[in-house]
């Protein structure tokens, strides 16, 4: 791993901090230096502030002074996406919408952090609402992939992903309603996990559709995301859809759990649409776990064909839902209107961008009266099934080995279609759908140098597997050393 | 299953208390008609006998103890609103 500090591993650092060889101030005015020297391109960030995260450095240092370190991510800077409310800073969710937004309060995850000692730094990008998988449906300015500055990096957390990759943070959050961290994460060379559903809080998380919806890590390492989800999993009474399950030790469990596992290849997962050199760089995962003695069985997921029509159905419903909140009367944009009823329909006309509203419209198409039933009862009906898929496949197989996305980072511009944009989302959406626990890990590059990005799915609540399976992959692998010339 | 051609954007524009520009109801009648199509797939599967999934482990019965805490002071929750006086929110005149 490269000797900057900026590309270490919190692992590397923390070890690094608590034998006295580095303050977290120094640490984060590396990143801050960093990011001062290469955000100009890649444009991660939507609104920093260097003075806070110093503050916060400088009371890490001193807990640790006085032997109340909290932890690994003691002093560690964590960048989050900017749908996750931090007290007293912007929370923009890259919208008009909120452009002027301050959080009053900590989402849980914030609070969870602050709570493991990490500092909090910046807030990053991201497709307006968490609505894209490139981040330049952004109403503020897309972000660029650290790998080739030409082309995106993924989203809707493209930012977290990005700032990573780029070495402007140590770790980011970001959030997965579709493949909204795993994605990005494949397309930047780092790993991304999005828990199991009601793993980790949803306080403080800006709703996208809320039956999808978690928060989860974007990390260097396998094992840093194992110890950033320690620190932010756990049942939170102010989320009722919190699960209250049992939070092992994640970190320690990576070594613990020696398999070897029963891997199934879904081989809906593998059909056209497929970029030949990602299909090649996960058969050849593939065929490492296969040579570690891991069982490898083909299985069939039979409704995956129908993923992507179900979660556009349920995603914008929810969605639809979800931002009608945003009226201009209590907090947020508001035009000038004529009268009550006007302010409404124009500070939303103002407000929201094209993709958001393509999905409010068709999200109350698919809710209003007539279609409710056609559509989006039957999209539940479906979910049903695509669910039942995979906890079938579970009877046979401990986890699932597929790619994260079918195509490496694709040109800025270059899919203007909306239907086209959707495809991104095709190996990451069911396992939405299912609630599953999904890891994408850098498993190669490109001819031309880009990331690629293997997707393994856990079952429910079993991330301390998932994770270990990912480690057995990683620790064998040396995709992490090379890291983007910018 | 309706056919796309059903998507009337201005009934649903008028629900969903959205103003759209000329401009963006033909694109978005367009692009949504693309997806529309490709959601009718849906009509294929024989979803007889099957329960909807609203969430994939639905948690019921969640009580919380009646008990008062702390919520968010006045100054803090009206932060944001466009306009205010009094601690309250401004609006337009909503009876005439």
């Amino acid at each position: 791993m490269s000797s900057e500090l900026f590309f270490q591993s919190i692992a590397e650092l923390s070890a690094a901090l608590a034998a006295g060889k580095l303050s977290s101030v120094e640490l984060t005015q590396a990143v801050l230096a960093r990011t001062r020297a290469v955000d100009g391109r890649v444009r991660a960030f939507n609104s920093r502030d260097e003075a806070d995260a110093l503050a916060q450095a400088a009371a890490s240092d001193a807990r640790r002074a006085a032997g109340r370190s909290r932890g690994p991510l003691e002093g560690i800077p964590v960048g989050l996406k900017d749908v996750i409310a931090v007290a007293g800073q912007p929370l923009t969710a890259s919208s008009r919408m909120l452009a002027n937004f301050v959080s009053p309060y900590d989402a849980t995850v914030t609070q969870k952090l602050k709570n493991a000692g990490a500092v909090l730094w910046g807030r990053l990008n991201l497709d307006e609402f968490a609505m894209g998988s490139s981040t330049e449906n952004s109403a503020t300015h897309p972000t660029h992939n650290p790998w080739d500055l030409t082309r995106v990096p993924g989203g809707s957390s493209g930012g977290s992903a990005a700032a990573l990759a780029a070495g402007e943070a140590i770790a980011t959050l970001g959030s997965d309603t579709g493949g909204s961290i795993r994605q990005p994460a494949a397309l930047c060379g780092v790993v991304g996990l999005k828990p199991t559903y009601g793993l980790v809080s949803r306080y403080g998380l800006i709703a996208f559709a809320s039956s999808l919806d978690q928060i989860g890590p974007f990390a260097r390492t396998v094992e840093d995301a194992a110890i950033v989800l320690g620190a932010i999993a756990g049942h939170d009474e102010r989320d009722s859809t919190s699960f209250r399950a049992d939070i092992p030790d994640y970190r320690a469990e990576l070594s613990a759990r020696k398999g070897p596992w029963r891997l199934g290849i879904p081989k809906e997962y593998f059909g056209a649409g497929l970029d030949p050199e990602v299909g090649a760089a996960v058969e050849r995962a593939v065929a490492f776990y296969r040579a570690q003695g891991c069982e490898i069985k083909e299985v069939s997921l039979p409704h995956t064909q129908y993923c992507l029509d179900a979660y556009y159905v349920i995603a914008t419903a929810e969605a639809s839902s979800n931002l009608a909140r945003y009226d201009g009367i209590r907090y947020g944009h508001r035009a000038a209107a004529k009268d009550i009823v006007d302010l409404y329909f124009q500070s939303r006309a103002e407000g929201f961008g094209p993709e958001v509203k393509r999905r409010i419209i068709l999200g109350t198409y698919v809710l209003s009266s007539g279609y409710y039933d056609a559509y989006y009862l039957r999209a539940q009906k479906v979910r049903t099934l695509i669910r039942q898929d995979f906890l079938d496949a579970y009877r046979e197989v401990d986890a699932l080995i597929t790619p994260t996305s079918p195509v490496p980072a694709f040109k800025l511009g270059e899919k203007s279609d909306p239907l086209a944009m959707y495809l991104c989302d095709i190996y990451t959406i069911g396992v939405n759908l299912a609630g599953l626990p999904g890891i994408s890990v850098p498993c190669g590059f490109t001819a031309a140098g880009l990331p690629i990005g293997l997707q393994l799915i856990g079952q429910p609540f079993r991330e301390a597997d998932l994770l270990a399976i990912a480690h057995r992959y990683e620790r064998a692998h040396e995709w992490k050393a090379k890291t983007p010339e910018l | 299953m309706a056919a796309p051609a059903d998507l009337n954007i201005d009934h649903v524009a008028q629900l969903a208390r959205l103003a759209l520009s000329p401009e963006e109801k033909a694109r978005f009648a367009r692009q949504l008609g693309d997806v529309l199509h490709h959601i009718e797939q849906l009509s294929k599967v024989d979803v007889a006998g099957v329960e909807p999934t609203a969430h994939a482990f639905p948690v019921v019965n969640v009580w919380a103890d009646d008990v008062a805490r702390p919520g968010l002071p006045v100054a803090d929750a009206l932060r944001n609103a466009p306009a205010q006086r009094d601690h309250m929110i401004v609006v337009p005149k909503v009876v005439e």
